[in-house]
């Protein structure tokens, strides 16, 4: 049993680390879905970070924070929707003065306000979200297999946790069941078509960055209010490109996302589990290489040797009105 | 008139020869890039070393942070053209810049803490490390029930490995067979601003069974301290006394007194015994020590806290010896 145990660590691990991938992966799918390439999640993450530490810092609450997060994040998409959609300028450019901005921005806003060389105060109890606790997980530990699923891999988590998860099917229903969804897809498709009709592209892309911003916002509170306590520079370390990886290599599909972010996530919960095992005698497990992997996947998937990831068809293009 | 110019020349020169002293002692100091209040490195220089010099001696010293790699150089270069010695420069990151600015100004005096430059103008202060961490690691093994403690690093460089060798030392110098797991955050720089990694990589520690965990890891470290708390575990901090940022989980801090350095390099510049060269601190020098205050009282029996003391007298007197990582590369215990 001893392996299982293992493995159902790992597994926690692995839905505690692939959250905020989660999160930043579907902002991702909706804002590329509606045909606005964003390179801004990591920015976006690492704004809603800041703020969702520093207002419930300020504030003792913890979803005072996490409004300030998603505040702080739509506020960002909707410049990058400004830049992009409205005056039609370089997505790309865009999403990248984004996060040098945000980089500088939180640093030194955190100098300013609390005098901690740009980090938060560490937040208490209160103003973290904490774990939740199924009904009878103490009671169900000790039952084999089952009662272990149950108490340790799937009770015990913080509320963003499975709001990431149930995420999933919201938007594969959003996607692919409603009106919106139909409109969202064709006009990262073919906006002309989209227009033909008689719809508004702009206020479509423009749903589409706002949701994107929301889903940001809840993945950078995730970060510094959940996960850690407090907000401290550059927090994000690079899961905003992370999740942009899972978007391509989920090929842009809210399922086959969270199967990506779940594989990625697990790589980084293998990574830090073996860390430092040897293999062999005085041989160690190149941990730099499952490091290293969810980009190596990513690069081969867009190589064409796993499948094929196409990209919907209008991303990255601004769209402009036959004159 | 010519009398007006002459008595102005007169209270000029006088001024000047009354206060030369004064005038001619200009001490400054460049923080790092995590600031001056980074609760840490820095902040031990500012609160330990700046301020009570400034306050005992009413001389003020100069401060510089620097937002960005590029303003550490212009940083050090205009306060030597201003005059300013001895410049203190914090951290490893400033070497390859006072190096280069010493050559500039062969005639100021320079201090790197952390790391050696060698130039005939600049004094290099750097800490046993592996002492201190010697210490930690004996009472980490003294608190721990599994005889299991863990190691959290920051980048994977040798200075970190150094703490990690000497925590094992410390550990299986208490108990022999006490198993201690050692994990680097990364291999870059962000690997000292991680904290959700530190957060994973003590969970991960935790449940192989450690139930103390020593961060070595800047930013990653406060993750590391987080999740202890989270699981009512014990962490160690490291440079600062950390005790206080999770009182009641944090067993006790490696303290490094970069700040006491600061002090002494300004006193020691003031009196002429300022001298270039390398300087190690450790035990001895007070360079490392172990802290207990008010934050961790309730941790630490009176007994740890005679055995520790004692094993520190050992590795003062040389009775023990412990193994410095950076000496040979390679850390066989």
């Amino acid at each position: 049993m001893e392996w299982f145990n293992t493995i159902i660590i790992m597994l926690d691990a692995t839905l505690r680390v692939a959250t905020p991938l989660l999160f930043a992966a579907l902002a991702g799918m909706f804002s590329e879905r509606a045909g606005v390439v964003d390179i801004s999640l990591e920015g976006k993450m690492l704004a809603s970070a800041f703020a969702a530490a520093a207002a419930s810092s300020v504030t003792g609450s913890v979803w005072c924070g996490l409004l300030a997060g998603i505040a702080t994040s739509v506020f960002f998409a909707l410049i990058h929707g400004f830049a992009c959609i409205t005056h039609r300028g370089d997505q790309v450019v865009s999403g990248v003065a984004i996060n040098i901005l945000v980089a500088g921005l939180t640093v030194t806003l955190g100098r300013y306000w609390f005098q901690q060389g740009g980090q938060t105060p560490q937040l208490k109890d209160a103003e973290r979200f904490k774990p939740i606790e199924f009904p009878f997980a103490q009671e169900l530990a000790d039952v084999p297999v089952i009662g272990h699923v149950y108490s340790e891999l799937l009770s015990g988590h913080n509320i963003l946790v499975y709001l990431a998860f149930a995420l999933v099917p919201l938007s594969a229903w959003v996607l692919y069941r409603t009106r919106f969804g139909l409109r969202l897809r064709a006009v990262g498709e073919n906006p002309s078509a989209v227009d033909t009709a008689g719809i508004s592209v702009t206020w479509l892309r423009y749903r589409g960055v706002l949701i994107c911003g929301v889903l940001c916002g809840f993945a950078g509170a995730y970060l510094s209010t959940a996960l850690t306590g407090g907000f401290i520079a550059n927090m994000t370390a690079g899961k905003g490109f992370m999740a942009l990886a899972a978007l391509i290599f989920g090929k842009w599909r809210p399922v086959p996302v969270m199967l990506a972010c779940l594989l990625f996530g697990f790589l980084d919960a293998a990574a830090v589990r073996l860390q430092g095992v040897e293999i062999a005698d005085g041989v160690a497990i190149p941990v730099e290489l499952i490091n290293a992997a969810p980009y190596i996947l990513t690069v081969f998937l867009l190589a064409g040797f796993i499948g094929k990831a196409i990209a919907p068809k209008a991303v990255g293009t601004p769209y402009v009105k036959e004159r | 008139m010519k009398k007006l110019i002459a008595s102005v020349v007169t209270a000029g020169v006088a001024m000047s020869v009354s206060s030369t002293y004064a005038a001619d002692f200009k001490p400054a100091v460049v923080y790092d890039q995590a600031g001056k209040f980074d609760k840490s490195f820095n902040e031990a220089v500012y609160r330990n070393g700046v301020t009570p010099f400034k306050a005992d001696k009413g001389i003020k010293v100069r401060e510089f942070e620097p937002k960005n790699d590029a303003q550490i150089e212009q940083g050090l270069r205009k306060l030597a053209k201003r005059g300013f010695q001895p410049i203190v420069a914090v951290g490893f990151t400033m070497a390859s810049s006072v190096e280069k600015i010493a050559k500039e100004f062969p005639n100021v005096k320079f201090t790197i803490i952390d790391e050696k430059v060698d130039q005939p103008n600049v004094q290099s202060i750097v800490f046993k490390e592996h002492e201190g961490a010697f210490l930690i690691g004996a009472l980490a093994a003294m608190k721990s029930q599994t005889s299991k403690v863990g190691f959290i690093g920051g980048m994977d460089i040798p200075l970190i490995r150094r703490f990690a060798c000497g925590y094992s030392q410390g550990a299986k110098y208490v108990q022999k067979k006490a198993e201690v797991f050692v994990n680097m955050a990364g291999s870059t720089p962000t690997a000292f601003n991680d904290p959700a990694k530190g957060a994973e990589l003590a969970k991960s520690q935790f449940s192989k069974g450690a139930d103390v965990v020593f961060a070595a890891a800047g930013g990653t470290g406060l993750g590391v301290y987080q999740a202890a708390k989270d699981e009512g575990k014990l962490a160690i901090g490291v440079d600062s006394n950390q005790n206080h940022v999770q009182p009641g989980t944090m067993l006790t801090s490696m303290v490094k007194s970069v700040g006491v350095a600061t002090y002494k390099t300004y006193e020691d510049a003031q009196t002429g015994a300022w001298r270039a060269g390398v300087q190690q601190l450790g035990l001895k020098e007070g360079g490392v020590d172990w802290a207990l205050d008010e934050h961790n009282r309730k941790l630490v029996t009176v007994e740890d806290e005679k055995k520790v003391n004692e094993i520190k007298a050992k590795i003062i007197s040389g009775e023990i010896k412990v193994h410095d990582f950076m000496s040979t590369g390679a850390c066989n215990v």
